[in-house]
């Protein structure tokens, strides 16, 4: 006998020398609040920490929050991390902070989702991860 | 079992880390196939040492935890880790921090450290609880550590499918001490004054000895002055046996809860604390009183199945019936009572099993 209860699990996670931390707290309460599971990484973790964070806790959804402008080294690092622990295709990857225009594309070819700059509701971000956090 | 699950099962047996994790997930969920997925988890288990680690939030559980995760993979051994925090009753979601202050064993995939928030009802953390703490020991986990807030009826059941449980105290609880009388001191076979630097941790230690000594009749186990009081210190009885062997008539000692004060931020008393916890698993072979244990706890994951099934189909039958929305109505109107609304739906159910003792009378 099963009844699915599955609630949506989330990791907000901050990399590397980056300590402000007050967008990623924004967004793990607006995604506790919405009924999401949230785990939050602290701050400073390596790639290989937030990776192994993701695969153990097998989050639906990796929120990472970058303001420091190294998100073109750290997220590939990330990404293949996960794609180490086959976790890369079902985990819905999304890069929230400030990210210039022109260094999007490659986020995504590396297999981010979405990005969140500056200015996004969170009833968008919420809404965003509701519709694609990934069938299980 | 299907396929799918098939494969799950040979890939967490060989040690996959990704396969554990969403057999949990499973777990958690209680997603179709999970059951069968558990069953056979059973034949693998038995390996591991469960331990659980409570007390009141900001005593340092996780960086305890964390600090004990590091001693014992120095000494070649692999660690799970099952952190519970509260979740929202009104919205369901949790921010699960514990990981935060798991620090010592980043990089280290040997530590498996998952979250789990107490989502579900009726026993349903405790029962979920142990079925990840059976993926883990399946896996081949040398130690297992439970880790939950030592409040409610809800916690203490999750910490009860630990071998050993070892109770966490700030120092200068004073008066707290006293409330955990209730509940709290019978499960713990460890206790932990963490932050011993602190004001006021010689007094809190002083005041769990006085504790520890009442419950036990005023035999004077408690009074070691050195907080150092393993399996049978022999204090009571006069005699100068070697702490943690059998008295003389062969039967061990019982166990009195030894006092272990640790600075979780530095270490210190880590050790006394891994031995500590090791006396408490040599205590439970000894005695026999592992076997008693194991055979409660599944006395009691039995109890838990059978009342969460018998709960579903009563929900399927209240649902045919029309929900709850018309019956509590009515009794709001003053028509009719819980109690009569309950004895109705229940008395399909008793006449079928009046049946079956009928039918089953007939047999020789």
């Amino acid at each position: 006998m099963s009844n699915d209860q599955g609630a949506i699990r989330c990791l907000v996670a901050k990399v590397g020398l980056d300590g402000h931390d007050r967008g990623a707290h924004v967004v793990a309460r607006a995604f506790r609040d919405a009924g999401f599971e949230v785990i939050y990484s602290g701050l400073h973790k390596a790639p290989d920490e937030i990776v192994q964070a993701a695969v153990q806790e097998d989050v639906d959804v990796l929120g990472i929050s970058i303001l420091s402008g190294a998100h073109d080294t750290l997220v590939p690092k990330v990404m293949n991390g996960l794609e180490e622990y086959d976790a890369k295709s079902d985990t819905l990857v999304l890069v929230g902070g400030v990210i210039p225009e022109e260094d999007r594309d490659d986020l995504y070819d590396e297999g981010v989702a979405a990005i969140f700059g500056p200015g996004t509701s969170i009833e968008e971000t919420v809404e965003f991860v509701r519709t694609n956090a990934p069938e299980r | 079992m299907n396929s799918d699950d098939d494969a799950l099962l040979e890939d967490l047996l060989a040690g996959k880390y990704r396969a554990l994790a969403r057999v949990i997930s499973k777990i958690e969920d209680r997603s179709t196939g999970y059951r069968e997925l558990v069953s056979e988890l059973y034949a693998h288990t038995g390996g591991a040492d469960v331990i659980g680690i409570t007390g009141s939030p900001g005593a340092g559980k996780s960086t305890l935890v964390d600090k004990l995760a590091e001693t014992y993979r120095e000494r070649g051994e692999t660690v799970g880790i099952v952190a519970i925090d509260p979740s929202s009753p009104f919205t369901g979601g949790a921010v699960l921090g514990d990981r935060i202050r798991m620090a010592s064993t980043v990089g280290d995939m040997d530590v498996f450290v998952r979250s789990m928030s107490a989502r579900g009802t009726l026993g349903g953390l405790s029962t979920a609880t142990a079925d990840a703490v059976k993926a883990m020991d399946a896996f081949g986990k040398d130690k297992i550590i439970i880790e939950t807030v030592g409040a409610g009826q809800n916690e203490i059941d999750v910490v009860r499918t630990a071998d050993t449980v070892a109770v966490l105290v700030p120092p200068g609880s004073g008066d707290e001490i006293q409330t955990l009388k209730a509940g709290i001191l019978e499960i713990a076979d460890v206790f932990v004054v963490n932050k011993a630097d602190r004001d006021g941790a010689d007094r809190t230690v002083q005041e769990l000895r006085e504790m520890i000594s009442l419950d036990d009749g005023g035999q004077g186990h408690g009074s070691d002055p050195s907080g150092h009081h393993g399996p049978g210190t022999g204090v009571g009885h006069g005699t100068d046996t070697d702490s943690s062997t059998a008295v003389d008539d062969g039967t061990v000692e019982e166990w009195t809860p030894p006092i272990v004060e640790t600075i979780a931020t530095t270490g210190d008393g880590i050790d006394a604390l891994v031995d500590e916890l090791s006396a408490h698993r040599t205590y439970l072979v000894e005695s026999g009183e592992r076997a008693t244990k194991a055979r409660n706890r599944y006395a009691e994951e039995i109890r838990t199945l059978l009342r969460e099934d018998v709960h579903a189909i009563l929900e399927d039958e209240l649902e045919r019936a029309g929900g709850t929305d018309e019956l509590a109505d009515a009794v709001r109107r003053g028509e009719t009572d819980p109690y009569t609304i309950a004895d109705e739906l229940l008395d399909p159910v008793e006449r079928c099993l009046e049946e079956l003792d009928v039918e089953g009378s007939g047999e020789p």
